[in-house]
């Protein structure tokens, strides 16, 4: 009888410590979050005192404020999203197809990565970028950019930042579903009539199109929110909304605008990536 | 099943007959990986429209042969010519071969229809479903033409891999180990259809296996392979009845190799002496150098009899019956002989005639015909090896 209890009971027990995680990280916080979006200053009050009111113009407010920041940051997000595929995928193919004995070692190279902080990394490219680092001489040397042209504090400079940074995302799920496929399919196809570059249109890529998803929907999502990259490569010029809702939070303490803009990112994105994988997704997932 | 032959299936044929022509001729390939030989100095022809089989255990070179015909492999040394033309150094995409793949390597992502016009798409053809349609009824599943191919089962994926390749009237199509993924019942059944279809489109199909016995039910020609090399080839019947090495009777079927020494020739007949007793024995089954030689015989030509009963042919005296396993069609039997080997008799349970038992003393005989001769100094182990993998899949 209890044994029985038990087996019923077993699945719920074994969820409840993640659902307690993320009722209390999550969820409270969102719905705190919400409350916080639709709050006014309260008239008289100081800095940074707000009263609950159901104020839903905040979020016209704080979208027609921003608009240039929220297109820059898709812009940017998906700059470094097809920069990162562009570069993943040769990659990833590479290491799932040709690497033969030294694949272990060059995954190992992909996370490495991760062993600096985020933080550390993205100041180094401040270095590689700047006018010491060699980038800059070579480009000039050979005509690429002219003498008075910077890299630093540019967008060129926060895609590249994010670029870098993501790329471990995208090449990641990129090599497992490479990784995945059945050479011989790619055989087939040869034997079929097909020569490299139809096999790779017509099977290789469809059959990679779950990491193609997955990379680039982890590229793009954290990189739209990103405000790291804009902060220390880019220029007030170069703000993308992640920098908006952190100086509102934490400089203007301007917490009602700030929900409102986390809230109107948070939907675009979904909206974004539900379009998104209802297109290149349910179709070409085996 | 329908034997009956459609106005499609009909067509299939005529137009096939129009296609690029030739037999395949490989000269003197061989493929090395390092310093591994996985083809030593082959050469082979094989004639147009004909059921060719390549026979051996795993790592015998087989499927590399088959891999250079395809293109997936360029050999190391020699050429490849389908009729007239050198195809050696040709990619895949451009030789008129298809292949039927090793667990058949259907295109997950599309459906069983455009897994079948993918060789058609690609060469530019633009109505295919006459085509593909005439393909699905030959291999009797035109009702799966919209599913994937994770949904259909093993017996139903392999004959849509075989309808992909031979919807391109290839010149020649290759099958690497095309039935090892079924079970046996539905393994014997493929066998017959596969025969059946070849005979049907008169495709020169080209067959890798390690399954002797599917080798034998299918192929007009084997060729038995061992390190790289071929080592017998022949019709089914030659290669069983005629086996030149130690190492064909022992692949193909079971042998009993008895050690001898030829004494000499009456006629067509050679005399032989196996430990103090003379038999006889066709002199064009003999592939012996010198009079050193291993004879073979057969468990089923054996006839087994108590001492004193009448016999005839060859006769071998002083067997002691050491075991006797009865398998319904037939009984086998392990005799000792007074040398102190142990030889395999088969006898058939049709003639009423009680078994004998463990320990009885008997007479083996045989007709002289059935006899051949080895080699002296060949391996009697060769062949006898069990294959693991062979064990898993039976």
């Amino acid at each position: 009888m209890s044994n029985a209890l038990t087996k019923v009971k077993l699945p719920y027990l074994l969820l409840l410590p993640g659902f307690l995680f993320l009722f209390t990280f999550f969820i409270l916080p969102i719905i705190n979050l919400a409350q916080t979006s639709t709050q006014t200053a309260i008239v008289g009050g100081d800095t940074g005192q707000y009263e609950q009111t159901l104020a839903f113009s905040n979020y016209i407010t704080a979208f027609t404020e921003n608009k240039e920041q929220f297109a820059r940051s898709f812009v940017f997000a998906l700059c470094a999203t097809v920069l990162a595929l562009a570069i993943a995928y040769p990659l990833a193919y590479a290491i799932a197809f040709k690497a033969g004995r030294l694949k272990n070692f060059l995954l190992v190279l992909v996370v490495a990565p991760f062993f600096v902080s985020f933080l550390l990394r993205t100041i180094a490219w401040k270095q590689i970028l700047g006018e010491k680092g060699f980038v800059v001489p070579t480009l000039r040397s050979i005509g690429i950019i002219g003498e008075s042209t910077t890299l630093t504090s540019t967008s060129f400079a926060v895609v590249m930042g994010m670029t870098y940074n993501f790329l471990p995302f995208m090449t990641l799920p990129l090599y497992a579903s490479l990784e995945r496929i059945d050479p011989r399919t790619m055989e087939a196809s040869g034997d079929l009539y097909a020569n490299g570059i139809t096999t790779f249109r017509k099977v290789t890529l469809p059959l990679s199109m779950p990491g193609v998803v997955a990379g680039t929907l982890l590229t793009f999502i954290p990189a739209a929110g990103d405000y790291v990259n804009a902060a220390i490569l880019g220029s007030p010029n170069t703000k993308m909304i992640g920098n908006v809702i952190e100086s509102r939070y934490f400089k203007i303490v301007d917490y009602p605008t700030a929900a409102a803009l986390s809230f109107t990112l948070m939907a675009a994105i979904l909206i974004l990536v539900t379009v998104y994988i209802r297109k290149a997704g349910t179709e070409e997932l085996v | 099943m329908d034997r009956s032959f459609p106005e499609g299936r009909r067509q299939l044929v005529a137009d096939v007959s129009s296609a690029t022509h030739g037999d395949l001729r490989l000269t003197r390939i061989s493929k090395s990986y390092g310093d591994f030989t996985a083809v030593n100095d082959l050469s082979l022809t094989i004639p147009e429209g004909s059921f060719f089989a390549l026979l051996g255990p795993s790592g015998c070179g087989k499927t590399t042969t088959l891999r250079m015909i395809a293109g997936l492999e360029e050999p190391t040394v020699g050429s490849i010519h389908l009729g007239e033309t050198d195809i050696t150094t040709k990619r895949p995409y451009q030789r008129p071969i298809n292949t039927v793949f090793q667990n058949y390597a259907l295109f997950p992502h599309l459906t069983i229809f455009e897994n079948i016009a993918f060789g058609l798409r690609r060469r530019g053809i633009k109505d295919v479903s006459e085509d593909v349609n005439k393909v699905l009824e030959l291999v009797e599943l035109p009702h799966l033409a919209q599913r994937k191919p994770t949904q259909l089962s093993g017996g139903q994926q392999q004959r849509i891999a075989l309808a992909r390749a031979i919807v391109n009237r290839p010149a020649l199509l290759l099958l690497d180990e095309p039935l090892g993924a079924l079970d046996l019942k539905l393994r014997r059944q493929m066998q017959i259809e596969l025969k059946w279809i070849q005979r049907e489109v008169g495709l020169t199909f080209v067959h890798v296996t390690h399954d002797q016995e599917e080798a034998m039910t299918m192929a007009d020609t084997i060729a038995v392979m061992n390190e790289g090399e071929i080592e017998q080839m022949g019709s089914p019947a030659d290669l069983y009845d005629n086996p030149g090495t130690a190492f064909v009777a022992n692949f193909l079927g079971q042998s009993n190799l008895i050690k001898g020494r030829i004494e000499g020739s009456d006629g067509e007949n050679l005399v032989v002496d196996l430990f103090g007793q003379k038999i006889s024995m066709p002199k064009n089954r003999s592939h012996a150098v010198d009079s050193s030689i291993y004879a073979g015989i057969r468990p089923e030509k054996f006839r087994i009899s108590l001492v004193g009963t009448p016999t005839r042919g060859n006769i071998l005296t002083g067997g002691r019956i050491e075991d006797v396993s009865y398998i319904g069609v037939s009984t086998q039997y392990q005799v000792t002989m007074p040398w102190g080997q142990e030889v395999m008799v088969f006898e058939q349970n049709d003639d009423g005639v009680p078994p004998f038992d463990k320990g009885d003393e008997v007479v083996i005989s045989w007709e002289p015909n059935f006899t051949f001769a080895l080699r002296g100094d060949d391996d009697v182990e060769a062949g006898l090896e069990v294959n693991p993998e062979e064990l898993d899949e039976e």
